[in-house]
């Protein structure tokens, strides 16, 4: 799973026979640049088309993934936040803010919150629905006061060092939430306890589980599985 | 004897072979892709639509190794493929080219002549213009299932910014099921058309290159089914019209 963009560019060339293709092999570097090239183009115009009032719509009678909401960690086992070894849980939210927070899950529980039944939309190509509650990431910013110089945010976990980081306006989207309840329970330790980051304007992979840190920055910051070749933006 | 005329126009010739590199590398980074979840149902549910759910596509007939490799080439070459696209609407439209390829009265009866002669019910080759019925429809129903193809496409790619393209195809779920759908149906043509080529018409091969067929050999004229009269007329009506009397 792990293979990074030149690998699997010469991996490519295994696959089907064209003579585009035996081109390719010959000269991968070439093939890396457009296809480099067409992600920084793409993600330009996707950044264009965005819209904070287009959202994820699911019918009110359409049926929750539940149990079957497909749980996923990098870690070897389910990364769980033991108060007794590392003390009490607490969501820091720092960087390019003029207030820096540290809450704890009930400090987050006390932020205005919404519940909203929306997609999960795998890089995998299925989708999932959940309900989710939770604080949005906009009052969040709004709280701890982010900076005019703070055009990323970085979400930070304890599921090993699983990070991804995020453009402002998908941040900003009304259903982009810091996720402490999902169909109606408190989050699960498969699904991220104590808080999430979740939207439905992102691929899954984006969406970090487990947080410990909400890093407001100048610049992106790579992500997880944004190094290792997937779209750093990743958007839907 | 040649009878050689210009057939095919060279934007036609360029659009054909940039078309079937694009088709070739967007259908095996999108099976690749496909078999990241080789499934149409969502996690917990069933699709009965598909008998085959859960099976995963031989790698072999994949491109881009990897999903994530597979999705860099997925969205790069879409642009080639609808550029492509518009390139060879835009001109068979203002060249008049679609003339020859859309649908008339009477082509469901000569589809069915084409059949009855194929089958060999029907001994002589009924007669066409530039491309028989069945051809006719072949041509004319690809740019169709590409368009279905490139909007369902855009609707699984962004799935709330274009929510409204989503909801074309009732959701997300619905819209990847015709993709990959309509992605099978124009690769079996592709590969009808593919075989008819080899087997009925290779000449047909110079045209799309150089843009010069030869008349006289033409399917018509040589009277031919798959591997018949491959090289040599048949006695077809045509022919034997044709042939000079003794």
């Amino acid at each position: 799973m792990i293979i990074d963009r030149r690998r699997f560019l010469t991996l490519s060339a295994a696959s089907v026979s064209s003579a585009f293709l035996a081109a390719c092999e010959a000269n991968p570097k070439s093939a890396a640049k457009l296809l480099a090239f067409a992600e920084a183009k793409n993600q330009v115009l996707e950044e264009s088309i965005f819209r904070h009032d287009r959202m994820d719509r699911v019918p009110a009678s359409a049926k929750l993934a539940g149990k079957d909401f497909p749980k996923y960690y990098i870690s070897k086992k389910v990364p769980t936040w033991d108060p007794s070894v590392r003390g009490v849980w607490r969501l820091e939210v720092s960087g390019a803010v003029r207030t820096p927070l540290s809450l704890t899950l009930d400090d987050l529980m006390k932020l205005p919150h919404i519940t909203q039944k929306v997609d999960h939309f795998c890089v995998e190509g299925w989708n999932a629905r959940a309900t989710w509650t939770g604080v949005r990431m906009s009052d969040i910013a709004r709280v701890a006061g982010m900076t005019a110089d703070a055009h990323y945010v970085d979400f930070q976990s304890f599921d090993e060092d699983y990070h991804e980081s995020w453009d402002m306006d998908s941040v900003m989207h009304p259903q982009t939430l810091i996720a402490y309840g999902m169909d109606g329970h408190l989050l699960g330790a498969a699904h991220g306890a104590p808080a999430r980051l979740h939207s439905p304007i992102k691929l899954g992979y984006k969406c970090t589980k487990y947080l410990t840190k909400i890093v407001f920055l100048p610049q992106q910051n790579g992500g997880y599985w944004s190094d290792q070749g997937y779209e750093w933006y990743g958007g839907t | 004897m040649a009878e050689l005329v210009k057939r095919t126009h060279w934007i036609v010739r360029l659009t054909h072979w940039v078309n079937v590199v694009a088709v070739v590398i967007m259908a095996g980074s999108g099976m690749r892709i496909f078999n990241a979840h080789p499934a149409f149902a969502r996690p917990g549910e069933s699709f009965p639509l598909n008998p085959l759910e859960g099976h995963p596509i031989p790698d072999w007939l994949t491109f881009g190794a990897w999903l994530g490799g597979a999705r860099h080439w997925h969205f790069a070459m879409m642009w080639l493929l609808v550029a492509n696209g518009l390139l060879y609407l835009g001109f068979i439209y203002l060249h008049g080219e679609w003339r020859d390829l859309v649908p008339r009265r009477g082509d469901a009866r000569d589809s069915i002549e084409m059949i009855k002669f194929y089958l060999f019910v029907r001994r002589d080759h009924p007669h066409q213009g530039k491309h028989n019925a069945l051809q006719k429809s072949a041509y004319f129903a690809m740019p169709i299932i590409a368009i279905i193809i490139v909007l369902s496409g855009i609707a699984i790619w962004k799935p709330v910014t274009l929510g409204f393209v989503t909801a074309l195809f009732v959701n997300y779920k619905w819209a990847r099921f015709v993709h990959f759908t309509a992605m099978v149906v124009l690769l079996l043509i592709a590969i009808v058309h593919v075989f008819m080529v080899f087997s009925v018409d290779p000449y047909a091969l110079r045209s799309m290159t150089t843009g010069w067929y030869n008349r006289a050999r033409s399917p018509e004229l040589r009277n031919a089914r798959p591997f018949y009269h491959l090289f040599g007329a048949g006695k077809s009506r045509a022919a034997r019209a044709e042939a000079p009397k003794p």
